[in-house]
């Protein structure tokens, strides 16, 4: 949006330099205009946009976070309760992999959060 | 009137084509994914039919979607993205068609199958591992080395992130499943409460059954919601996990 905003002004801008020819009324038409268009569009316009934007990326991190922590202790667990089956060693590396787990859930909020 | 709510029978498999498929296999499930990918292909065939400077209905509609994938593709990856734009495509039209057809009554949501989202997800997994070995060689090993760590901890380190890496297909797979199970269960269930208010009060349960149908089309909004929400999710995922295959951070 405010890159559509910045082109439309660029474009505008020789046609204005045409128009100060006409009359000193122009220039102050237009420096007026100008004024209030930003007055009106500008803050508001992108306030909302923002909003918007920061809305869709809570929503979508929220619908994120909870299943990153629980998949990163199941892939711990299983891979300990897996090497127990393999080494005859049951419960132990599944107890040892747990806080892997939670730790490698933690990383997957802070990995995701910071982007 | 043994009215009792079934609400995971909804997504039991049957033979496809009025039961001809049961012979290979081919269920209704394999039906909406047919669907999802004909829905796709004919609007796209249609849409860009006109190629009109001044796209129509259609065309802009596809038109949206190519531009709404494509710049997800270029913010989230960096200009490889390009490369991985058909993929990122094919996987969001087909997750996005198949959440939406599933809504429809009569309709199979196949993205409530674990088996098919894990299948998918796996997919991208391997795909996105395939392309950090190809870009980096065995270099990319060390995306597995957090950097600036004193050394002593990275046999500490160096398995948290290998469990964080693994489960990555697990997230990107249950997330999606849950949330299409979950809105379809919580559909079956409240419809089920209208039966069995009918069955238990008679004309005044009838009445109102009217607060369940209410809210069954305030879920109906929400289900949009989380279809579109869910695709779009899936795909950026797929596009980090990319752009981690390809930058290495």
């Amino acid at each position: 949006m405010g890159s559509n905003r910045a082109t439309s002004r660029r474009l505008n801008r020789p046609l204005k330099k045409g128009r100060m020819n006409g009359g000193k009324d122009h220039k102050a038409f237009e420096q007026r205009l100008k004024a209030a268009e930003q007055a009106a569009q500008g803050p508001k316009r992108e306030a909302a946009s923002s909003n918007a934007g920061s809305a869709r990326q809570a929503v979508e991190l929220a619908m994120r976070l909870g299943v990153e922590m629980v998949a990163a202790m199941v892939i711990a667990v299983t891979i300990g309760w897996g090497l127990d089956k393999l080494f005859h060693t049951a419960p132990w590396l599944m107890i040892v992999m747990v806080p892997v787990g939670l730790a490698a859930g933690l990383r997957n909020l802070l990995r995701a959060a910071s982007k | 009137m043994a009215a009792s709510i079934d609400a995971l029978g909804q997504f039991g498999l049957t033979g496809g084509f009025g039961g001809a498929g049961t012979a290979v296999g081919f269920t209704n499930s394999n039906e909406a994914m047919l669907a999802a990918a004909a829905v796709i292909t004919v609007t796209f065939a249609i849409g860009l039919k006109a190629r009109a400077l001044v796209p129509g209905r259609t065309q802009a509609l596809v038109e949206i979607l190519y531009e709404f994938v494509r710049n997800m593709c270029v913010d989230t990856i960096g200009e490889e993205g390009l490369k991985f734009f058909p993929l990122v495509f094919t996987i969001f039209a087909f997750i996005l068609l198949g959440n939406l057809i599933g809504l429809f009554p009569y309709f199979f949501a196949f993205t409530s199958h674990i088996a098919v989202t894990l299948t998918l997800a796996l997919f991208v997994f391997v795909f996105s591992t395939g392309v950090g070995f190809y870009t980096h060689g065995l270099k990319f090993l060390k995306f597995f080395v957090p950097e600036g760590v004193p050394s002593w901890l990275l046999p500490l380190l160096v398995p948290i992130e290998i469990v964080s890496y693994l489960s990555r297909p697990v997230s990107l797979s249950v997330r999606l499943f849950a949330n299409m199970t979950a809105g379809h269960v919580m559909w079956e269930v409240f419809a089920g409460f209208m039966l069995l208010l009918t069955a238990s009060f008679g004309i005044f349960g009838a009445f109102a059954s009217i607060v369940p149908l209410g809210l069954n089309v305030a879920l109906a909004a929400l289900e949009l919601l989380v279809a579109g929400l869910q695709a779009y999710v899936f795909a950026i995922l797929t596009c980090l996990y990319l752009h981690d295959a390809v930058h290495m951070h």
